[in-house]
């Protein structure tokens, strides 16, 4: 019998795709944690560009909404060598009806060698790795709830780099966990690099229970969610969240959960915070937290250039 | 000269003796990662030089990268101004070039050196692009298949890694 291999690694266990987090060996995870370094010190040289994906083409499919993820796939991509093309999908093709498939067998008729896609709907990404050609590439920028790989592969990154050793940290991911992609990704992170305590905290509504068969300890009061913790990644309250009966109010919600300095002082002295973006300041993060010293939110952006290079010629270099 | 017979300790003797003369006052040493990085760490210290050697990589150049992917090595690390120097480049294995070529883009990279020289253990021939050493310490005939690198043991006394093909 074939047995269903992980759709994103070819047969000999190497990475082609970047679809999930979920399943990725930890080796595949510190291979390119490692060649994220490497990346991040391109920044340093009089020529800031080297020329891996020379004469490629990738294309940034954009279904939802992105300026930071976009952006930062872009100068990735760019520092790589590449040509770009940003498509604006959501206001074009989509808009007069074509499908998802047809959309990128004429993008591959253009020689298209990678998509970027992000896309409201879970399983897009793979649906195109599925159909396209074996030398397309294919990296998941967000698809619905389901996945959001490498803003985890760039949290890792910085947990890492400031905290080095994964496997003596207590993680606390604080927010709207239910609806996070960012969250699911982190979590499967986390858990495959051998990080001992990661924490939910939030509201029941925002933090089921059933977390827990994650392996995550669920925490519906913000004091026990971050007390000792060496590291606080706060998510964005998604406004259009806040319109149901999942909150009572965007001001309740600070008072319960928002990181101040007052409760992020439970934490471990020097625990550091982190936030994917874009930050409400005043509905889950405090101005003087994320300004503050113990702040790292704008290095995860610089990080994330590196890490989404260290994804892109990773996987070009492989073969299907 | 069979492949057995190499001596990397005796050869390094030789090479330190043979960079001597190429050896400026704006030389910098830069050693091809692994072993080339493990020579020009050791020349930097037995030709008495001031500062610290650089190591570079071939990673983000090499031309074989769409069949082989991207490779494990340490990135390049040159703890210095590229601008105006005369960089020694040292390699423990000269064999196709392609490496050579690789690592001089990468340079480039930094900035615009004086020159670039390049002294090696080891020329095994079978070279495909116009590339020679200054400086060779031994030259072998082996087969496109053989592998031969230097290796470095916890004392940091050298030895070769040489798997023969059948």
């Amino acid at each position: 019998m074939l047995q269903q291999r992980n759709p994103q690694l070819n047969s000999h266990g190497e990475l082609i795709h970047l679809l999930s987090i979920e399943g990725l060996p930890r080796a595949v995870i510190h291979h390119i944690l490692d060649t994220a370094g490497t990346f991040l010190s391109v920044n340093d040289r009089e020529v800031k560009k080297v020329p891996l994906l020379r004469g490629k083409s990738v294309f940034n499919l954009f279904f939802e909404n992105s300026t930071r993820t976009r952006t930062t796939f872009e100068i990735a991509a760019k520092r790589l060598s590449a040509d770009v093309i940003n498509l604006d999908i959501a206001r074009s093709s989509a808009a007069k009806g074509e499908s998802l498939l047809d959309t990128i067998a004429n993008l591959s008729a253009m020689h298209a060698d990678m998509f970027v896609v992000r896309h409201s709907e879970s399983g897009a990404p793979y649906l195109i790795a599925k159909h396209c050609a074996p030398h397309v590439h294919v990296v998941n920028a967000g698809d619905g709830r389901h996945a959001h790989p490498t803003q985890a592969l760039l949290d890792m990154y910085t947990i890492r780099h400031y905290k080095q050793d994964f496997t003596k940290l207590t993680v606390a991911i604080v927010g709207d966990i239910v609806h996070s992609r960012v969250a699911r990704s982190d979590i499967h992170a986390l858990t495959t690099l051998g990080v001992p305590e990661i924490r939910a905290v939030g509201p029941k509504t925002l933090v089921p229970g059933d977390l827990k068969e994650m392996g995550v300890r669920v925490c519906h009061d913000m004091a026990e969610g971050i007390r000792g913790a060496d590291v606080i990644i706060m998510l964005r309250l998604q406004n259009e969240r806040m319109s149901g009966a999942m909150l009572p109010s965007a001001g309740e919600f600070f008072k319960n959960y928002g990181l101040t300095p007052e409760k992020l002082a439970l934490a471990k002295p020097d625990a550091i915070v982190m936030h994917p973006g874009p930050i409400n300041r005043g509905v889950e993060i405090d101005s003087a937290v994320a300004d503050g010293t113990q702040s790292v939110i704008l290095p995860q952006v610089t990080f994330g250039i590196a890490v989404r290079m260290a994804v892109m010629s990773t996987i070009a270099g492989n073969n299907a | 000269m069979t492949v057995n017979q190499l001596d990397a300790e005796s050869l390094y003797t030789a090479l330190l003796a043979g960079v001597k003369p190429l050896v400026k006052p704006n030389t910098a040493l830069v050693g091809v990662w692994s072993g080339g990085a493990w020579l020009a760490e050791r020349l930097q210290r037995d030709l008495g030089l001031a500062g610290e050697h650089g190591v570079i990589s071939s990673a983000l150049h090499r031309d074989d990268f769409s069949q082989r992917g991207m490779s494990n090595a340490d990135p390049t690390k040159l703890p210095f101004e590229v601008d105006g120097r005369a960089i020694l480049l040292i390699d423990d294995v000269l064999y196709t070039g392609r490496t050579t070529r690789a690592v001089i883009n990468e340079l480039f990279d930094f900035g615009r050196p004086a020159s670039v020289t390049l002294a090696v253990l080891v020329d095994r021939g079978g070279r495909e692009l116009p590339i020679e050493a200054a400086f060779t310490a031994a030259r072998i005939a082996l087969a496109p298949d053989d592998r031969l690198r230097l290796a470095r043991d916890d004392a940091g006394r050298f030895s070769f890694d040489i798997k023969e093909s059948d």
